[in-house]
């Protein structure tokens, strides 16, 4: 559409620096007070049509470092370049400009969409916002982004979220996101409360969005299968840092950091008996205020030495576009003697 | 065969709605043998959760509830809450998703053990602290004198359900049911968990039967496997007889199931195969088998006849009347 396309192809579509974000909170109710370090130092970038999966536990920052990148609540230091623009330097009509091509989508379909609309009112709505067309092409826009969605206008475009099912309504949340003709759409745990068989139909229309449309995704959610199956590359992070970061097929083949390692070996598997073989990560994510001095995973680390306590870890890249921030990665050689065989499931199921 | 520990025969829930009947569990029947783990896997409003809650006397009065369950001989449908409660929480005690929502936020996770303690067991305060101190270091909580003192606010999700089945443990329970106990938990804390309630089955010699959604969580940690769909049962057999090596599944939606979970070994952006449309609407469940307006295998016997869940090989059981070829494998 932009002329120039040609220049931006070759430019990252969303580029992030060192981001941090922290929250001060206040001791009380017997929690601890302090602050809060949710991002601390993040960097990646997003290629045009590319889509990068995050995956992490709860509080492990990654839900923060989206809402970092679309500016609210904005970040406390770094930057955000998208689509050229550095967005924590932009405000009010400048920034709304920039994010129209930055789109959301969130974990509760119910959560995110007015009980009191109807579903063509809510798709709508950006279009207004962003004084799309007149009223009859907002009415043609809306019919065919339902179509985008798989969901006839005829039967649901008069239907209350109340009316829906949770797929479908992630089905309107969806289509309301890509109303504007999005860039990017950062979908933030979006399928992660749909049940398996309409999860797989929303995961294979975010693929069918992104071939029709070329949309470039960043995809957050704790569940790795799922950020594999949709994602060209994935980052692991990890109270609040990326571990790891490269192509999909070479984290999960073959990854560097011990805890992308543990994290596999939690995944249920398919194989009878596998799940009580594999050896599970002990304890809990330390609090991310005052998380651990030098590298924060040594606390549960069984890798962990002195050095790790004193020194941060930078990434380092190991293979082809494959970073870890490890000072002791695994490596091909050492792995079989930390892991015995019952726990290689995860590299043999497909059997 | 001898008694099972809980064996429920023939279980039906209905609710009336708007003057038309619900059937939310419609004819189950399954057996839980002494220490053994049984799954059972289905989508939201198959009637997993409704027919456990059938069972526990956890179900609003308008529910309508026939058929049998017996808990080591002694019969649970139709006994009056007051007789349930007996068994409640003592022979038999559930543990359910939200730990968040399932306990007290204004007590200290201590009293709230404690009360569950003294419900049951006339026995003094301060023996009812000594026990409540036992049962967190029994669910593997660290510093558990620490923690009987904090409030749920100050735990993890993790820990919170460590609590929850804590409580669940209390009087030392012959069946523990754990309704998606693990689903809204990160992977890793998913498997400690899960690890936590086998390792306290054996420990206790309890059986657990735990409800989810998730059949890689039944292939992984499963003795039996029951899949439910709208209601009713339509594949049952051990989990070596369905995941792994040996094993195939039968019902089509079992297998339509387990193909659109998303693999690590699959490649990124393949297109997953998916089932259209929904479970049917309870008012009006379609004639014949209820999977069949969703089922790319159906014919026109699906739709005129409902197949019955019947053992076609040994301990396996599906209603299917074109089932999946044995030995298709993923």
């Amino acid at each position: 559409m932009s002329t120039e396309t040609t220049a931006e192809e070759r430019q990252p579509l969303l580029s992030v620096r060192d981001l941090v974000q922290e929250f001060v909170v206040r001791e009380g109710g017997g929690a601890r007070g302090g602050v809060v370090q949710a991002v601390s130092g993040v960097s990646f970038d997003i290629m045009p049509g590319e889509t990068l999966g995050i995956v992490g536990e709860t509080g492990s920052g990654k839900s923060t470092l989206a809402r970092a990148i679309l500016q609210s609540p904005r970040p406390k230091s770094g930057t955000v370049s998208f689509r050229g623009s550095e967005l924590t330097r932009l405000r009010g009509r400048r920034l709304l400009a920039a994010r129209q091509h930055m789109q959301f989508v969130f974990q509760d379909p119910f959560g995110s969409l007015d009980p009191k609309w109807k579903a063509r009112s809510i798709i709508e709505e950006p279009l207004i916002a962003y004084s799309a067309g007149d009223r009859q092409a907002r009415r043609k826009r809306v019919d065919e982004l339902l179509d985008l969605v798989g969901l006839d206008p005829a039967r649901y475009a008069k239907r209350h979220p109340r009316e829906l099912s949770g797929g479908q309504a992630q089905r309107i949340a969806i289509a309301r996101a890509v109303a504007l003709n999005p860039d990017l759409l950062i979908c933030d745990e979006a399928v992660s409360s749909l049940d398996v068989l309409i999860q797989a139909q929303v995961l294979n229309l975010f693929e069918k969005l992104r071939r029709e449309l070329g949309l470039s995704y960043l995809f957050i959610a704790h569940d790795l299968a799922l950020v594999k199956q949709v994602s060209d590359r994935v980052g692991v992070m990890y109270l609040g840092r990326f571990c790891e970061v490269g192509p999909g097929e070479s984290v999960y083949k073959q990854p560097l950091h011990p805890y992308t390692r543990a994290l596999l070996d939690s995944i249920p598997s398919t194989e009878p008996g596998a799940g009580r073989a594999t050896t599970t990560l002990r304890g809990e994510p330390p609090s991310p205020v005052n998380p651990p001095s030098g590298c924060r995973f040594r606390t549960r680390c069984p890798r962990a030495a002195d050095r790790c306590a004193d020194e941060v870890p930078e990434p380092r890249e190991l293979f082809p576009g494959h970073l870890v921030a490890c000072h002791f990665p695994l490596t091909v050689a050492a792995e079989p003697a930390k892991v015995s065989a019952p726990t290689q499931t995860t590299a043999r199921a497909q059997g | 065969m001898s008694e099972a520990l809980l064996q429920v025969e023939d279980l039906r829930v209905a609710f009336a709605a708007g003057g038309r009947e619900i059937r939310a569990v419609d004819g189950v029947s399954y057996r839980v043998e002494a220490r053994q783990t049984l799954a059972i896997i289905g989508e939201s409003g198959s009637g997993k959760t409704v027919g456990c809650r059938a069972i526990m006397g956890l179900l609003p009065a308008t529910a309508t509830i026939g058929g049998s369950a017996r808990l080591n001989g002694s019969e649970l449908i139709g006994l009056s809450d007051a007789q349930l409660r007996k068994y409640r929480g003592s022979v038999m005690a559930m543990v359910f998703q939200d730990p968040a929502r399932s306990l007290n936020p204004t007590m200290r996770v201590g009293s709230q053990i404690t009360e569950a303690i003294r419900t049951h067991r006339k026995i003094s305060r301060s023996e009812a602290h000594t026990e409540a101190v036992e049962l967190l270091r029994l669910v593997r909580i660290p510093a558990p004198e620490r923690r009987y003192h904090e409030y749920p606010h100050q735990l993890s999700g993790g820990m919170r359900q460590r609590v929850m089945i804590a409580i669940a443990l209390a009087c030392r329970p012959k069946l523990l049911i754990a309704d998606e106990a693990t689903t809204a938990l990160d992977v890793t804390t998913q498997a400690q968990i899960m690890e936590l309630m086998l390792e306290l089955q054996a420990e206790l010699g309890m059986s657990l039967v735990f409800i989810s959604h998730d059949l890689g969580l039944a292939a992984s940690y499963a003795d039996q496997v029951v899949v439910m769909y709208a209601g009713k049962i339509v594949e049952q057999a051990p989990a070596k007889k369905l995941f792994g090596a040996g094993g195939t599944v039968r019902m089509r939606y079992t297998r339509a199931l387990l193909d659109a979970i998303p693999h690590i070994e699959r490649e990124a952006h393949t297109e997953l195969p998916v089932v259209a449309g929904r479970p049917p609407d309870p008012t009006a469940m379609p004639p014949g088998c209820s999977f069949a307006p969703r089922c790319v295998h159906a014919q026109d016997d699906c739709t005129a006849k409902a197949p019955a869940l019947a053992e076609h090989s040994p301990g396996h059981s599906w209603a299917c009347w074109h089932p999946c070829e044995n030995g298709v494998a993923r």
